[in-house]
């Protein structure tokens, strides 16, 4: 597989069209893994990372998963796909941005996906739409297991899998889910959600990792600690938290609705008209937007079956996918006029808000 | 109070004192004002305890020690820059530094998840192996041929579970 075509094949990121209220976008999670004997990719020379990404590109590529997957090196990518990969979620910041010696096989329906020489040897991920913290957990198992067939693994009995910053070591695992929590966000409660759940050792971030901003409301929520628990524990630990945080969620949204309907409405019918009119676009405010008309599709002032669209254009409306469409590179503003004119194709033909929900109006 | 506590990165007074409960466990850093502002504590949303306990236990004080790790070279001074280690050899390396650390940063000190047990068989049968051919060319030179043909049935036998489970 080459990267046009991988590019060219839509990502769902949400499978929330199935789903009625889909506060959990996608879930997923990633193993470190390291190999045996070896410097870390940041403490490795030259000439070590490039042995070393050939051993693991090799290996990766030999699993049945990654049958017929895009296996390259970062440097044969150009800026802008990497940055695609990175709106996907597919490689990081930090692997994008990467000195040499850095690559990513990524299976062709772009669930799984590895980096090699990131800030470990290996990073594995998997992605999966919704809420499937187990079913991602699994898959991600048996991929690590079939690895293993290939590769030693740097291990220690007591100390379990060894990576290069000892804030991932033991199980090398971060599960994570990304949330769309408007109605928290609207009603300004989300700095307490944010502490309750540090408390219970999760961390929140932004859609896109470390230091990124919440716009869209759309938040990251993932374990803190690695060590001195077993994978499912922690699975099981998250996934009831992700649970509380959409209970939380929900009765955020019925309070609104009780109280406040009329200013939601206003929010909601205010973005559809920007949408469809606007001719400058932010991603950041386009994210915002489309997040109120998302939130309006949850409470049934868009048909249901219009939310996929919305989450299709989350991705899309980002500068890399935006600049793949237009076939060039673009400077900020003229993107947020080329954004601005793609929201409007897309919405002109966008179901008019129902605002008689419930007899209510 | 005679001694007052002084801030964790550069020994000023300490006026912001930071208690986090994970699971359980108290976790305190001291900061004075401008630490403080620095690192974005006072922010609540965009700083990170962990990352700070990762820094604090890494203060001059606690880095005397001249380390060094024998497989990669890599010193205590190099973990207090980047923050992370240069091989795996480097836990056992520093070892002392790091249990400390590990108390404040996780749920417990030691691993119970998932073992990687096709690898690490097949790392006791190299082992072996190793050990088997050594004991072999050992036994050839003082011309004790007996033992020598039972090393080489041994090997034999590892080689042929090796072949079961094959590696790269």
């Amino acid at each position: 597989m080459t990267i046009n075509s991988l590019i060219d094949t839509p990502c769902e990121l949400t499978d929330s069209a199935s789903n009625k209220t889909a506060i959990v976008l996608m879930t997923r999670v990633r193993l470190a893994r390291n190999l045996a004997g070896k410097s870390f990719p940041g403490w490795a020379g030259k000439a070590e990372r490039a042995s070393l990404l050939e051993t693991c590109r090799q290996a990766v590529a030999a699993t049945p998963q990654m049958k017929r997957a895009l296996n390259v090196a970062v440097d044969e990518l150009t800026d802008l796909e990497r940055q695609i990969l990175v709106e996907r979620h597919l490689i990081s910041r930090e692997l994008s941005g990467s000195k040499g010696g850095g690559g990513v096989v990524i299976s062709k329906d772009q669930t799984f996906s590895v980096m090699i020489n990131e800030e470990d040897h290996l990073r594995i991920q998997v992605l999966r739409a919704g809420f499937q913290l187990k079913k991602a957990w699994n898959a991600i198992n048996d991929f690590d297991t079939g690895l293993e067939e290939q590769l030693d693994y740097a291990f220690s009995p007591t100390l379990g899998y060894l990576t290069a910053c000892p804030t991932n070591l033991g199980t090398g695992m971060r599960a994570s889910a990304m949330m769309h929590l408007p109605a928290l966000v609207i009603a300004g409660q989300m700095e307490k959600v944010v502490r309750a759940v540090n408390q219970l050792g999760m961390v929140v971030r932004g859609l896109f990792g470390e230091g990124s901003d919440a716009s869209g409301s759309i938040f990251q929520i993932s374990n803190q600690t690695t060590l001195g628990e077993a994978e499912e524990e922690i699975i099981k630990r998250l996934g009831s938290v992700l649970n509380s945080i959409v209970e939380h969620e929900l009765n955020a949204r019925a309070k609104l609705m009780e109280t406040d309907a009329r200013k939601l409405f206003d929010k909601i019918g205010r973005a559809y008209g920007i949408l469809q009119n606007s001719h400058l676009l932010s991603s950041g405010e386009a994210m915002n937007l489309l997040s109120l008309l998302r939130f309006g599709a949850d409470l049934g002032v868009f048909p249901d079956t219009n939310r996929a669209v919305i989450d299709r254009l989350f991705i899309e409306a980002q500068p890399g996918h935006l600049q793949h469409a237009q076939k060039g590179e673009f400077e900020p503003t003229e993107r947020d006029l080329l954004r601005a004119a793609r929201l409007r194709t897309e919405f002109a033909n966008f179901p008019r808000p129902n605002f008689i929900i419930n007899g209510q109006n | 109070m005679a001694n007052p506590l002084k801030c964790d990165f550069c020994s000023k007074p300490a006026t912001v004192h930071l208690t986090k409960i994970v699971s359980n466990k108290v976790h305190k850093v001291d900061l004075c004002e401008e630490c403080a502002q620095a690192k974005g504590v006072t922010d609540p949303s965009g700083f990170s305890l962990t990352d700070l306990l990762l820094t604090t236990a890494l203060t001059p004080e606690s880095a005397t020690s001249s380390a060094k790790c024998e497989q990669c070279g890599f010193t205590q001074a190099d973990f207090k820059k980047q923050g992370r280690f240069g091989c795996p050899a480097c836990y056992d390396t520093f070892k002392g530094m790091l249990d400390p650390l590990l108390d404040n940063m996780h749920k417990g000190i030691t691993h119970t998840g998932k073992v990687p047990r096709v690898a690490l068989e097949r790392k006791s049968l190299y082992d072996r192996l190793t050990k088997l051919e050594l004991n072999l060319t050992d036994a050839v030179k003082s011309e004790r041929y007996e033992e020598a043909a039972r090393y080489r049935d041994e090997i034999n036998q590892v080689k042929q579970a090796f072949s079961e489970k094959p590696a790269r």
